[in-house]
């Protein structure tokens, strides 16, 4: 099949790469960049692991076509630490035992961080609601939100 | 408000504390490899077409159009497994268990669900063999199926394996039938204690088939080399059952295979099957390269083990004191495509919180034309406390005793004796409903319209089984613990806080690895809330073996016997002479001259019950109007023995009673009349989502398990056990209607509103 040429951005450098117009950004991001940090969960947008950050707004990786990254400026998980040390919402999840089996968390923490870069007061109320669109099956979501709480100015 | 309590009646140094998980930061950062991460080089992707029909015979299969499509590089179906070329006289006795295994892989003649695994191919990418799929050409003769536990039980019911007979304790049947297994245990004399009964109450449960909806789909990469060595790496609960389930159906020596265990992205009980490690294994083996294998989510829901529907009859007699005189029950469930439902465990959990004389209890394990049921959190347990906690919220309702005050009359306590058999060590039931009692949840009063509080019991036995621990002492006194549990939930950090204590020594120089198969002696899954248990006590044997073999040591440098030396405050010091004595570290810095390095090792099978109880409190509302019901607060209360890691354990109580919301509220499959899954996505399967719950308060309580040496009991299943009848409980106190079919939705409640006329 043939392939098309994107160019984005990601995690803040300039990348390229190859894809099929029918493969989705989730694909490209692990199968063709190799990228696995954002998982697949249900590949049809309901359960929000394959969250990853698109010119700002939280997108379901699953949902965005590969194509459509041209010329977007895309944040995945691999993107959150820094040099200087894990974000602080990486390592309140930490403290807070807000894992268990792991395999949400990436998609947890880039909506969290989405959420606290716009509202940094938000509330529990808030982030129940703004993480109602990642699924969690092992914690109950109680130590995730007081995660995003500790991180939060709201206290 | 009260959160998050500890009851302890110990203390120790690391265990009981809170550090950060081992494997924490690479789960925060995406650099933890699952299943589905995995990249051999040259990986072809598998696709697996699975049967249209819940019931169906197979009449042809034709691959060619699929085997010449470009791309593809091997099509398998069931002819390409052993079964097919062995005879069932060459296997004898095992041929029934063979057929099963191998067919539910793979069907050779019949497919008994929808989902059911037929071909499969391997190409060069996903989109490739999912092209070929469709060029496979199968020719099916449908059959009628069924679907209803009880439907199935009935004479005439379509069958759905031919030569099935009901073994009846022991006693194998004559003729044909859905019902596998019929299971039975009494004691005392049930008709007296009916007799004796100020008040008996009977009532009949329903529940839905539901799944463990962990987040991450199952996965395996398999490799079969050329010089037959098959490699496997997949996320799973065990990697030595997967290694003997593929070793079964493919005919090989167990160690022919390495399972290497990658990050495991939530199991509950659903990945303990091996469903697609051998069909990668087999295309491996055909297209000469490693290929993997991932379940699309509907294939998820479709084909791997939910949860049993159950149909349940429960009676009970009270005096009117509210003392229980007798229990009787029967409880059907449906195993799903091939027999092994957990209904043993139904029946042997469903009056475990209660001190009763009298008791029988009944079981019946059903083929029905779904996906073969596994396990799911504590299997069994959870419907059969929905039955029986219900009727006992009814008996408390129509008694007016408060229900935790009916529950302490009659709660099981040491020396009980459970209907089957098995007499109580020290448990802590009493205990917790004891906390309940004294909770700021309990003690305020519940407010507001149409609002409910329910409360009820749950219980898992906790049993342990074989693990294995090699640990190594490093020269900088780092000691590597090297183990065969994956870890699901934050086992790593409680399996190292148990040696870090045995020895001594900071949590911080307990470095935890979870290896393959070939790297570590038999370790059986992580599930059944046995591996903080049991591979913790495997790592404190092997501890104490580091420890005897540091004072070994100590003993040559010291030029003195053994007996003149003692293992204390992480250490070795001489007993009479206070000069001589090395910390771990200073010890571990002389192994390098001294002989080398030390390796402690244990293998353990520990026997006997952990006990694990549970209680809830929940408080709904029910909007009169539409018949939504929102839990506006919750608190869970469980023994763990010794919480490890008080997180992490209170992290299994919240999942637990989050999961048990879902059951009791909105989770189910909806099946057509002929077996057809209709919601097979996130979207119709609703679990609950942060918006859906409050915080989930916890309380752990410590009643020490006799069985283990920091007490420990296991925690991850007990939790899901009182949910569903807490939740109920409540709906009944908000609405006045009894929902004895789960999950209670609203348009369960209004049916019963308009029914009953209130509201």
């Amino acid at each position: 099949m043939a392939v098309t040429h994107v160019q984005t951005t990601l995690n803040g450098d300039e990348i390229n790469f190859l894809c099929e117009p029918r493969q989705s950004l989730l694909e490209v991001l692990r199968d063709v960049l190799g990228m696995t940090g954002t998982k697949e969960g249900c590949n049809d947008g309901n359960c929000g692991a394959c969250t990853v950050i698109m010119d700002g707004r939280i997108v379901d990786s699953c949902l965005v076509l590969g194509v459509e990254a041209k010329g977007a400026d895309i944040t995945t998980i691999e993107g959150m630490a820094s040099p200087e040390g894990l974000h602080p919402l990486q390592q309140s999840f930490l403290e807070n035992a807000a894992l268990q089996c792991g395999i949400c968390t990436p998609g947890f923490l880039l909506a969290s961080k989405s959420l606290l870069d716009q509202e940094p007061d938000a509330d529990e109320g808030r982030i129940r609601h703004w993480l109602a669109g990642n699924l969690c099956r092992c914690t109950g979501y109680d130590k995730i939100v007081r995660a995003v709480l500790q991180v939060s100015k709201a206290k | 408000m009260t959160s998050n309590q500890v009851l302890s009646e110990i203390e120790y140094n690391v265990v009981g504390k809170r550090p950060v998980r081992p494997d924490g930061v690479d789960k925060v950062t995406g650099r933890a490899r699952y299943g589905a991460d995995t990249n051999q080089t040259g990986t072809l992707q598998a696709k697996v077409l699975r049967s249209p029909f819940p019931h169906a015979r197979i009449k042809s299969i034709n691959t060619s159009k699929a085997e010449a499509f470009p791309g593809v590089r091997a099509v398998i179906t069931a002819k390409d497994l052993p079964l097919a070329s062995l005879s069932k006289a060459e296997l004898g006795n095992e041929y029934a268990g063979l057929k099963a295994a191998s067919d539910h892989m793979l069907a050779s003649d019949k497919v008994l669900f929808k989902g059911h695994p037929v071909a499969a191919v391997a190409a060069v990418n996903a989109h490739v063999a999912e092209s070929a799929l469709a060029l496979i050409e199968i020719e099916y003769e449908e059959l009628e199926s069924v679907v209803d536990v009880r439907e199935a039980m009935k004479d005439g019911a379509p069958l759905v394996h031919e030569d099935l007979r009901t073994n009846d304790m022991g006693v194998t049947a004559d003729k044909p039938s859905n019902v596998a297994t019929h299971m039975s245990y009494s004691t005392g004399d049930v008709e007296k204690g009916f007799a004796e009964a100020d008040l008996v109450l009977e009532r009949e449960y329903t529940t839905a088939t539901v799944h463990q909806g962990y987040i991450e789909p199952h996965n395996s990469t398999a490799f079969w080399n050329s010089d037959g060595q098959l490699n496997i790496w997949t996320s799973t609960q065990g990697t030595f059952t997967v290694r003997a389930s593929v070793a079964n159906v493919l005919r090989l020596p167990v160690s022919q295979i390495k399972v290497t265990p990658m990050e495991i992205g939530g199991g509950f009980g659903g990945k303990i099957t091996a469903y697609l490690d051998a069909i990668a294994a087999v295309l491996s083996k055909k297209s000469g390269v490693p290929v993997r294998a991932l379940m699309t989510r509907s294939e998820v829901f479709e084909a791997s083990g939910p949860a049993p529907a159950s149909w349940m009859r429960v009676k009970i007699g009270v005096k009117n004191n509210g003392k229980m005189t007798t229990v009787e029950t029967d409880m059907a469930m449906d195993a799903g495509a091939y027999p092994g439902s957990p209904v043993m465990q139904a029946i042997v959990c469903a009056f475990a919180c209660y001190d009763v004389e009298n008791g029988k209890v009944d079981g019946y394990d059903v083929v029905v034309n779904k996906p073969k049921t596994a396990a799911y959190r504590a299997p069994g347990s959870p419907q059969a406390a929905f039955a029986v906690e219900s009727l006992i919220d009814e008996i408390c309702g129509q008694l007016k005793i408060d229900p935790i005050e009916f529950r302490l009359l009659n709660a099981a306590k040491e020396g009980t004796r459970r209907i089957e058999g098995p007499v109580a060590r020290r448990i802590g039931l009493v205990e917790c409903l004891e906390a309940a009692r004294n909770h700021d949840h309990y003690k305020t009063k519940l407010e507001g319209a149409n609002s409910g509080r329910g409360v009820a019991c749950g219980y898992w036995p906790n049993r342990g089984f074989q693990s294995s621990v090699v640990m190594t002492v490093n020269y900088d006194g780092v000691v590597s613990l090297i183990m065969g549990s994956v870890d699901i939930g934050g086992t790593r950090a409680s399996i190292a806080q148990q040696t870090a204590e045995t020895l001594g020594i900071a949590y911080e120089d307990v470095k935890p690895t979870i290896v393959d198969t070939d790297s570590i002696g038999y370790t059986f899954i992580t599930g059944g809330s046995r591996t903080s248990f049991a591979t913790g006590w495997a790592a404190i044997d092997a501890a104490e073996d580091v420890k005897g073999q540091m004072i070994s040591r100590a003993a040559k440098i010291w030029d003195t016997s053994e007996d003149d030396i003692e293992y204390v405050n992480g250490g070795v010091s001489h007993k009479s002479d206070e000069e001589l004595k090395f910390s771990f570290k200073d010890l571990a810095r002389q192994l390098a001259t001294t002989g080398g390095s030390i390796t402690g090792r244990s293998s353990v099978d520990p026997t006997g019950e952990g006990n694990g109880y549970a209680v809830h409190i929940a408080d709904v509302t029910v909007d009169p109007d539409t018949g939504k019901t929102d839990v506006t607060r919750f608190t869970a209360i469980q023994d763990a023995g010794k919480a490890v890691h008080p997180s992490y354990v209170e992290g299994q109580m919240q999942g637990g009673a989050v999961q048990g919301i879902g059951w009791a509220l909105n989770e189910e499959y909806f099946f057509d009349d002929q077996g057809k899954m209709m919601n097979p996505t996130f979207l119709d399967y609703r679990m609950p989502t942060s918006l859906d719950l409050p915080m989930i308060d916890t309380v752990i309580v410590e009643v020490a398990n006799p069985g283990h040496p920091y007490g420990v009991r296991g925690v991850g299943e007990a939790a899901i056990c009182p949910p569903m009848a807490a939740v109920g409980n409540a709906v009944a106190g908000a609405t006045g209607h009894r929902m004895r079919s789960l999950p209670i939705t609203p348009g369960k409640i209004l049916e019963a509103t308009w029914e009953n006329g209130k509201g």
